[in-house]
């Protein structure tokens, strides 16, 4: 192998979602790897996910030694997620070496000693199940219960090292006082500094963010820096992979249609089918018009579409598609459309994404509509909605849907949110809806800012609401700066214009 | 009373041969009551250890009479061994329990 690259230690794959990307296939195999946190922040989750993944996802079997927590404890604490430790541990799957210290039993230590029993028991579980996996959680607790805190390190070192013969890998979780400072208490990532993971839950923002990163792996490689993830009811552990997201997305030819004829036209043919779109406007331009549109070209179609409302009740919704002849309700029973109304604030935006995903990945929708993305800047803090808003648009681009979300932009007129800087660069079609003051009337614009792969309509034309939905209509001549928010008219237009005014009796001023 | 004794240890270790001595000592010098010794090699028989929850070794167990009391070590320590077995009182602990009483006694 000389010559050619470096040989990388091989990998085992964990089943747990997110990890296996952020780490480049998994944990290393057959080495122990240290997973340091406050407490909290999910290190006995993690770690016995990585046991329940491994029985269930990759049929291999796992030991767990529970150093603080009593077996029936831990068995009851993991069954709100699903996982019946205690089927596993009756079939044979799981084996528990209990080595939590014994209620008001007194230990006296009358000379030298080392842990020879605790490895032997751990080396008869795994014998027991043909363990793959062993887990140590956490040994922490192992420390007040012995007078020599370099017995317990020294010993710790020892049965790593033998585990490793083993041909087992191993997860040990340790406590840490603080967020920052030190890896891990009692110097334990002296003896597993192999591969170091580190789960945080901070505040930010009154928010509670949780993190995890790889501080390293000895001899292999993985994603840097701290990725996102949520403990979810229905999974556990959950991250969410960000940058490990590969550029590798299908892009298509086919074209959708948008709902607005005139609007399919302006982009040569209707949105491309593997697009994410982005409709941006101030209040009341039509943004959740246009979704409504977007929604029923595809129930027309008799595809399915999954609707995210994220500022109004599934019933104003409702109300408000039937006033423009769409009947949510019987697309609904029909099973072509899903509604999902959740306020941002209800949780955060790590459990967001990863409930919108189950819903894709559920309902298969052939499209998405986001109504509107910008409220969800309210759920987290703007590295979070950074985030959110670049997993969420990688997930839809691998499941290959079509995309609509709407942003609603800060000021009235012109103006720009953060939400178009975050996500610009990743949409492949963005749509103003802008007001446009003329002669002390407001009216509305629509421009076709971008179209990624296609020739677009470089025009800004007018629309008009009416009981039918939208319509666009003719092109704003002789004006300019409507996008900055300011128009200016021409000179030629402007005397005729005013003509016409005091042509007109008052009333229809 | 009969003394049920358990030890613990794992093969021939050094920690092992010499725990087995200390205790013969004890038994030989200190003691002279009826006792019934069981000595596992952890090696050979895990499940055992499993069910008493034996961490280190060696380890001495106190099975009966109760409570069930574990003497961690070789053993070399003969006065923790005998405290720990309850055939001798903690004459710090009487003397604290003396002091205490007085000084209620006083009130």
């Amino acid at each position: 192998m000389i010559g050619t690259r470096a040989v990388e230690l091989e990998k085992l794959r964990t089943g747990i979602a997110g990890f296996d990307q952020i780490s480049n296939g998994g944990l290393p195999l057959n080495r122990s790897t240290l997973v340091a946190g406050t407490a909290g922040s999910g290190k006995t989750v993690f770690a016995l996910q990585f046991l329940v993944m491994g029985v269930q996802a990759c049929a291999e079997h796992g030991v767990c030694v529970t150093f603080e927590e009593a077996p029936e404890d831990l068995m009851r604490n993991v069954a709100s997620f699903g996982w019946d430790f205690e089927a596993m541990n009756r079939n044979g799957q799981i084996a528990i070496v209990d080595a939590t210290p014994e209620q008001g039993e007194e230990m006296l230590e009358a000379g030298s000693y080392d842990l020879s029993a605790l490895m032997a028991r751990i080396e008869n579980a795994i014998r027991k199940v043909n363990a793959k996996r062993v887990v140590f959680d956490s040994v922490g607790a192992l420390f007040p219960q012995f007078s020599d805190a370099n017995v317990v390190r020294r010993e710790l070192h020892r049965i790593a090292s033998a585990l490793r013969l083993l041909g087992v890998t191993t997860i040990i979780t340790m406590e840490r006082l603080a967020e920052d400072g030190g890896l891990a208490r009692f110097g334990v990532e002296e003896f597993v500094a192999d591969n170091v993971l580190v789960l945080r839950n901070r505040l930010e923002q009154e928010k509670r963010r949780r993190t995890i990163e790889i501080l390293k792996f000895r001899g292999a490689t993985h994603q840097k820096g701290e990725y996102p993830f949520t403990v979810d009811h229905a999974e556990g552990v959950a991250i969410i992979p960000l940058s490990a997201i590969e550029l590798k997305q299908r892009s298509s030819d086919l074209r959708v249609s948008s709902g607005v004829p005139e609007l399919d036209q302006m982009c040569g043919g209707g949105f491309y089918r593997d697009s994410i779109i982005l409709v941006s406007g101030a209040t009341g331009t039509g943004k959740t018009l246009m979704v409504t549109h977007y929604l029923k070209a595809a129930i027309e179609r008799g595809e399915r579409a999954l609707l995210i409302a994220a500022e109004e009740s599934r019933e104003q919704l409702t109300r408000n598609a039937s006033n423009w002849n769409v009947d949510f309700d019987s697309a609904e029973k029909d099973g072509l459309l899903r509604i999902i109304a959740r306020y941002p604030e209800t949780m955060g935006l790590e459990d967001h994404q990863l409930y919108i995903q189950r819903e894709i990945n559920e309902f298969r929708p052939s499209r998405l509509g986001v109504d509107s993305l910008s409220a969800f800047e309210r759920a987290g803090s703007p590295k979070s909605y950074r985030e959110f808003v670049i997993a969420l648009t990688s997930h839809i681009k691998k499941v290959g849907l079509t995309g609509l979300f709407t942003n609603t932009t800060s000021m009235l007129m012109g103006g720009e949110s953060i939400t178009e800087t975050h996500i610009s660069t990743i949409t492949d079609m963005i749509v103003l809806l802008r007001y446009v003051e003329l002669y002390g009337m407001m009216r509305r614009g629509l421009a076709i800012l971008k179209m990624r792969g296609t020739q677009h309509d470089k025009d800004i034309r007018e629309y008009v609401i009416d009981g039918h939905g939208m319509h666009l209509v003719a092109t704003f001549r002789d004006v300019h700066g409507i996008l900055t928010g300011a128009p200016t008219y021409m000179f030629a237009r402007e005397r005729e214009h005013l003509a016409e005014m005091f042509a007109r009796p008052p009333s229809e001023l | 009373m009969t003394l049920q004794l358990g030890l613990f240890i794992t093969g021939q270790t050094s920690n092992s041969l010499r725990a087995m001595e200390n205790l013969r000592r004890i038994f030989q010098q200190e003691l002279n009551i009826p006792c019934e010794i069981d000595i596992i090699d952890v090696l050979e028989y895990p499940q055992i250890a499993e069910d008493e929850k034996i961490v280190a070794t060696p380890t001495l167990v106190k099975r009966h009479p109760g409570p069930v009391r574990k003497i961690i070590g070789d053993l070399s320590d003969t006065r923790k061994v005998l405290l720990g077995l309850g055939i001798l009182q903690d004459s710090s602990a009487v003397r604290l329990g003396k002091e205490e009483g007085s000084g209620n006694d006083r009130d």
